[in-house]
């Protein structure tokens, strides 16, 4: 039954497949930065011992942890123009989405972090004369970092795969370019069997990468 | 130089410091010992205002630690401060430790900060180690480049909170010896440590704390030689004798 496959349609839509790639790529790498600059502040905000911001932190993480990415994607859909007051376009709506709703996970990851940083640390950051935000940045900031590496890593790993939910909106990612294909050809086992494939071997990839970094900082 | 008067502290409804109310002169050098627990690291820790406290008043060079007011990262500046566990910051070189506060709290150039941390590094025995990361250097290496990180500020006093506990034996003695040289050049010093042999060297006064109470407040000759509390006779028999 194999020979009825024709892999030459994948070879043939290389060009597109390797567009809606880029798409997913750039997606996941300015949802990753936005979700760590804006978890980094949240994170700050909720270690803060003035109550009503880190309440409003811990409510915000707590609201989108609660709620299904998907729906998150949908409804900045349809909202994002609304509040602008112009159509933006599907993926900025849903890199917003993401950037909001990553940084909710970021925020625990790297409160996590820099909670793991010995307080006495901080004491002597704060003992040589260092501000609070002085002593964040140099002392405490830098350490947690180093010892988030792994899983800020593996979290990106699963942004990787949870960008393909922008199906759901039709922003032309690479499921999405190749869900066209496969349409148009009438060759979907072997378009999403190509697809499976790819995902596959990038995550692989990536997760040995953090297992290797994390016997290094192991020893 | 430092007052303390009345301070209290309590930790929910544990009380770990009573009534504390001392002095240190300038040029003075002050060992506080007393059984764990008894709130000597607490205490210290008050000084620089690294804890807060409930009730009473810390003065430092007439500065109130515990005003509202009181700019508390520059009243640190000036305050050195050594730690049970040395506290170099892992993720930068020997040198960029004894450089980072000079260059960011005080300001000074690159330049000036690079000669004062090799001139101190220097002072401390280990000129050769600059460019190690602190993790590559061992426990009584660490304590010096500790002490050279709080004297490249110019302090006006130091503060050693069990400098030498987390060490093993054979490294202590590098570590009493900058500061017994500290302390003969004159600066002023408040050491919580059970060493004995350096309170006998170098202390003027001798403070002994049980239960979050100063129970001895008094020279260190009175403390060696005439009579002492009961407690405190109990807490130098043990670390004494053996």
């Amino acid at each position: 039954m194999f020979t009825e496959f024709d892999w030459q349609v994948v070879f043939n839509s290389v060009p597109q497949l390797w567009k809606g790639m880029q798409i997913t790529l750039m997606l996941t790498v300015l949802a990753i930065v936005g979700g760590i600059v804006l978890g980094t502040c949240l994170a700050l905000l909720r270690l803060t011992p003035f109550k009503p911001l880190s309440f409003v932190a811990g409510s915000y993480v707590n609201f989108f942890r609660s709620m299904p990415l998907i729906l998150v994607i949908f409804w900045f859909y349809f909202l994002v123009p609304i509040i602008v007051g112009r159509p933006v376009g599907g993926f900025y709506s849903v890199l917003i989405a993401f950037v909001l709703f990553e940084a909710a996970y970021y925020c625990e990851i790297i409160r996590a972090g820099i909670q793991s940083v010995r307080k006495d640390q901080a004491f002597a950051g704060q003992a040589l004369g260092f501000t609070y935000r002085q002593n964040m940045h140099y002392v405490v900031l830098p350490q947690a970092f180093r010892n988030m590496v792994p899983i800020l890593l593996t979290q990106a790993i699963i942004l990787f795969q949870d960008t393909s939910l922008v199906y759901v909106v039709g922003v032309k990612d690479f499921l999405v370019s190749a869900d066209l294909i496969a349409n148009r050809e009438n060759r979907l086992i072997e378009m999403f069997t190509v697809v499976a494939g790819v995902y596959f071997v990038l995550c692989l990839t990536g997760s040995m990468f953090v297992k290797k970094l994390q016997r290094k900082y192991a020893l | 130089m430092i007052e303390l008067q009345g301070v209290s502290k309590w930790y929910g409804d544990f009380q770990v410091l009573d009534d504390c109310s001392t002095k240190v002169s300038k040029g003075e050098v002050v060992v506080v010992c007393g059984p764990s627990g008894s709130g000597k690291s607490t205490l210290i820790k008050c000084v620089n205002g690294l804890e807060p406290f409930q009730k009473g008043i810390i003065t430092v060079n007439g500065t109130s630690v515990g005003d509202k007011a009181t700019n508390l990262p520059k009243l640190r500046s000036h305050i050195g401060m050594v730690f049970q566990n040395f506290e170099l910051f892992p993720h930068i070189s020997v040198v960029e430790n004894i450089k980072l506060a000079q260059l960011k709290v005080l300001g000074r150039g690159d330049g000036e900060a690079t000669e004062k941390a090799r001139s101190l590094l220097e002072r401390v025995g280990l000129a050769d180690q600059a460019d190690k990361f602190p993790a590559q250097l061992s426990g009584g290496q660490q304590q010096r480049v500790a002490i050279g990180r709080a004297l490249a500020m110019d302090p006006i006093a130091m503060l050693f909170d069990e400098p030498t506990s987390a060490l093993d034996p054979e490294m202590i003695n590098e570590v009493l010896d900058v500061m017994v040289e500290l302390a003969k050049e004159g600066m002023t010093m408040m050491v919580v440590t059970h060493e004995m042999g350096f309170a006998h060297r170098v202390a003027h006064r001798v403070i002994f704390m049980d239960e979050g109470r100063i129970e001895e407040d008094c020279t260190k000759d009175e403390f060696f030689n005439e009579s002492r509390g009961e407690r405190a006779q109990t807490f130098l028999s043990k670390i004494l004798h053996h």
